[in-house]
């Protein structure tokens, strides 16, 4: 058994979320990393860096600067032959590329994977993590994402693994990239950071965001938000934590004027400490957090704030 | 242009789910089923796309039970002009419905496919990517803005870093996001025009698809329960607790 990973990266970074899909492809066998990109000899170095690889394949092409799934796919397909499986963390980049490659292989893909029970048989959240599935495959190759709150990372250092060129296919024509307006920040990425503090509906602005961003850079947090709040303008997408936004699962999670909808819990309820604070003692939130705070947000983070000084 | 959404029927967002005793899967029987929101946003869209003169016509597809038809009443009740139901009692897979929408295109030749970014019963987000690799189509997945000039398409996309936009060759397959657009209700006039609208009926075998599921679910379960917490009575004692018990802030 032998695992091609589709390596998450900016061509100068390779993502952390590539060393959970490490894990997860370690589990079934020999595992093979594939840096498609222009100028990537960063993450190609940093994934041969990774414990536990066999090799890597670079590929250096202006084709795959930004990961266009018409022209990335084909690339994966090329290479799948040689592989048992083939795996990529479930990040918007691979939620993108994956099932086009399946498609091309006629294969299912297996979505979202949080365990492996054996080569062919996975664990699955299926109804926004109200259920879990187990699924196998009965299809020669398997194309899988991997939910990285379901495995730990590898580690990044004490590997030395080969790395081997790969040419580039052809251009698909199909699609160009124009640009893209990405949210700067000096926290940790939301779904590697070890503590996150999130906002809802309950934050009534934009502006109010500062206070837990004040609690955030004393915690070394990343800053997350409900649905309800991105909606309403408060924050940006890439905020979102729920069934459609991303799945975290830090040591700490706060949630804070978040009622907690079935949709918002699917993206946080694994992690390991919750807190909630919410002044409607109601809120289906308390029903997950280990601490629940029913307080007016607006006096209990400025407290927090200062009693975290002291 | 012509424009092809795809709506799923699904367990309405609103319900709690029930895993069935013989972890066979989810109780499905007297539950109240709804389009997919994210296929409201699809249809919706096209909807859109017709107003402002882009499309002249909105075809909306369903693959699934004879009860589907019902979801695609409401896609017809939302705006869309005719529906075609694809019929079977298999629990269709994405790839299986990739297939059946790619028969459908190519019959009814498409500019472009919108369909949910995902279905919220099964969470998977593969069907647009699958039916766009089958047709070797531009993907947009994702979308949260649209702009059309000419044969291009530019679209905004929600990705883990922010936003990012591309631009695409026509005919291309959309995948929505959540912020695309906020779907309309429809109208009770409209819902009594809709009863007169068409909804064409075939079948997978019919189109030639062999829709046969690749994945052997072995059980369904309850996740694991979280224990319940404490209220505490302050913040200081909520940060007493987070550094001395939960040991998780210093």
């Amino acid at each position: 058994m032998s695992t091609l990973v589709i390596a998450e990266h900016d061509n100068s970074e390779l993502k952390p979320a590539t060393l959970h899909a490490v894990t997860a492809a370690a589990q079934v066998g020999d595992v093979d990393v594939l840096v498609a990109g222009e100028n990537c000899s960063g993450p190609t170095e940093a994934a041969a860096r990774i414990t536990g690889i066999r090799k890597v394949l670079r590929v250096d092409d202006p084709l795959y600067a930004n990961g266009l799934a018409e022209n990335l796919a084909p690339l994966v397909v090329s290479l799948a032959q040689d592989y048992s499986h083939i795996m990529a963390a479930a990040t918007t980049g691979g939620k993108n590329v994956l099932p086009r490659v399946a498609a091309l292989l006629d294969v299912a893909q297996i979505s979202e994977i949080t365990s492996i029970v054996s080569n062919d048989t996975f664990v699955r959240p299926v109804y926004a993590g109200n259920a879990m599935a187990t699924v196998k495959s009965g299809d020669a190759i398997k194309v899988i994402t991997v939910r990285t709150t379901g495995f730990d990372a590898a580690a990044d250092d004490g590997g030395a693994a080969v790395i081997e060129d790969v040419a580039a296919g052809v251009d698909s024509g199909l699609s160009s990239f124009i640009g893209a307006e990405l949210t700067r920040s000096e926290r940790p990425e939301l779904t590697s950071a070890r503590i996150v503090i999130s906002g809802g509906r309950g934050m009534q602005s934009g502006e109010n965001f500062a206070l837990l961003e004040d609690i955030a850079d004393k915690l070394g947090a990343a800053v997350g938000a409900s649905r309800a709040a991105v909606d309403a303008g408060f924050v940006p997408n890439d905020y979102q934590v729920g069934q459609t936004g991303k799945v975290v699962a830090p040591d700490l999670y706060v949630a804070v004027g978040i009622s907690g909808a079935i949709q918002h819990l699917a993206g946080m309820k694994d992690s390991k400490v919750i807190v909630a604070i919410n002044k409607d003692e109601e809120a289906p939130i308390f029903q997950v957090a280990d601490y629940g705070l029913v307080a007016d947000l607006f006096d209990a983070v400025p407290e927090l704030s200062k009693e975290l000084d002291g | 242009m012509k424009v092809l959404v795809a709506v799923k029927r699904v367990i309405d967002y609103n319900v709690k789910i029930r895993v069935k005793a013989d972890q066979s899967g989810v109780e499905t029987q007297n539950v109240k089923m709804s389009m997919n929101p994210f296929d409201e946003i699809a249809v919706e869209e096209g909807i859109r796309l017709k107003e402002s003169g882009t499309a002249d016509e909105l075809i909306a597809v369903s693959v699934g039970p004879a009860q589907s038809q019902e979801t695609i009443r409401t896609a017809l009740a939302m705006g869309a002009d005719r529906g075609i139901l694809v019929e079977t009692d298999v629990d269709v897979e994405p790839l299986g419905v990739a297939k059946c929408l790619h028969a459908i295109a190519e019959r009814e030749k498409p500019d472009v496919i919108i369909v949910g970014k995902q279905a919220i019963d099964d969470d998977s987000s593969q069907t647009g990517q699958m039916l766009s690799a089958l047709l070797g189509w531009s993907q947009g997945t994702f979308a949260s803005k649209l702009s059309f000039s000419d044969d291009i398409l530019n679209v905004t996309r929600e990705v883990d870093g922010g936003l990012e936009t591309i631009a695409l060759k026509l005919p291309a397959v959309i995948t929505t996001d959540l912020r695309l657009n906020e779907p309309r209700y429809a109208s009770l006039p409209n819902i009594m025009k809709a009863k007169k609208k068409t909804i064409d009926r075939t079948t997978p075998a019919d189109l030639g698809v062999d829709v046969t599921p690749r994945l052997t679910v072995i059980s369904v379960v309850e996740p694991p329960k979280r224990k319940s917490g404490e209220i505490v009575e302050n913040v200081s004692q909520l940060v007493d607790k987070l550094r001395n018990e939960a040991k998780v802030i210093q």
